[in-house]
């Protein structure tokens, strides 16, 4: 999934939107978390998960295709932890193995290309729903 | 940050009501859960990515009574943060971080 299928889904379920308003508004969504955790601001979306900033101390490490040892400078780092509802959501049947085992769940596989190219682009805003 | 206050800025910064506003965010959150439960990744470019990652079963133990557990093979949704993202975020450590603890759903 892209964010060109978030704004489809957005412009046929919520409804009221023209696509262009719809694709603008999926942008500013993620561009307000973006300054949100950009800020230093953590983020809780119930029933999805939090989106969690850390502080981390230097560290000694290695580069992996030398071994040479390197210095990890201290960094703030960002992870997300799904929420129980989320979890939930993705093992039905409570107990039971939600996918057969050992067979790929399409993790980590790329997303299939978007249904509409375009749709979902970084375009400039000049809709009358989004102000600037 | 919290849903209802990313609703609410998403209602100041457009002309939606709070209620529409409220109606975008969850279609958004929604689809997303719905692409991961089809065992389907979302790419977001400039924020990140989320799969889902599958997990075998193991023998777990409850940590009060040292008893063993079965832990039943399960998918668990994993998040990639997206290189931009990912500066903005290191370039904000002079500044506190903020928004309450992480307990919670």
């Amino acid at each position: 999934m892209t964010k060109a299928e978030i704004v489809q889904a957005l412009y046929t379920r919520v409804g009221g939107f023209s696509k262009k308003e719809s694709a603008d508004i999926v942008d500013l969504v993620f561009e307000m978390m973006k300054e949100t955790l950009g800020r230093g601001e953590k983020i809780k979306i119930s029933g999805f998960g939090n989106f969690v900033l850390r502080d981390k101390r230097q560290r000694p490490g290695r580069n992996p295709q030398t071994g040479d040892p390197i210095k990890i400078s201290e960094r703030r780092v960002l992870t997300f932890k799904a929420s129980q509802i989320l979890k939930q959501a993705l093992n039905p049947r409570n107990g039971q193995p939600a996918a057969p085992n050992g067979q790929p769940a399409a993790a980590g596989a790329a997303p299939a290309p978007a249904a509409a190219p375009g749709a979902g682009g970084g375009v400039a805003s000049a809709d009358p729903v989004v102000k600037e | 940050m919290t849903k209802s206050e990313l609703i609410d800025a998403l209602a100041a910064r457009t002309e939606l009501t709070k209620a529409r506003a409220e109606l975008v965010v969850n279609c958004v959150f929604d689809s997303m859960t719905e692409s991961l439960q089809r065992g389907e990744g979302i790419e977001i470019r400039g924020f990140g990515s989320f799969t889902v990652r599958p997990y075998k079963p193991y023998s777990g133990r409850n940590p009060r009574t040292g008893a063993p557990v079965p832990v039943p093979a399960k998918r668990l949704p994993f998040f990639k943060v997206g290189k931009e993202l990912k500066e903005l975020v290191n370039n904000s450590r002079h500044l506190a971080i903020t928004g309450g603890d992480d307990s919670d759903d």
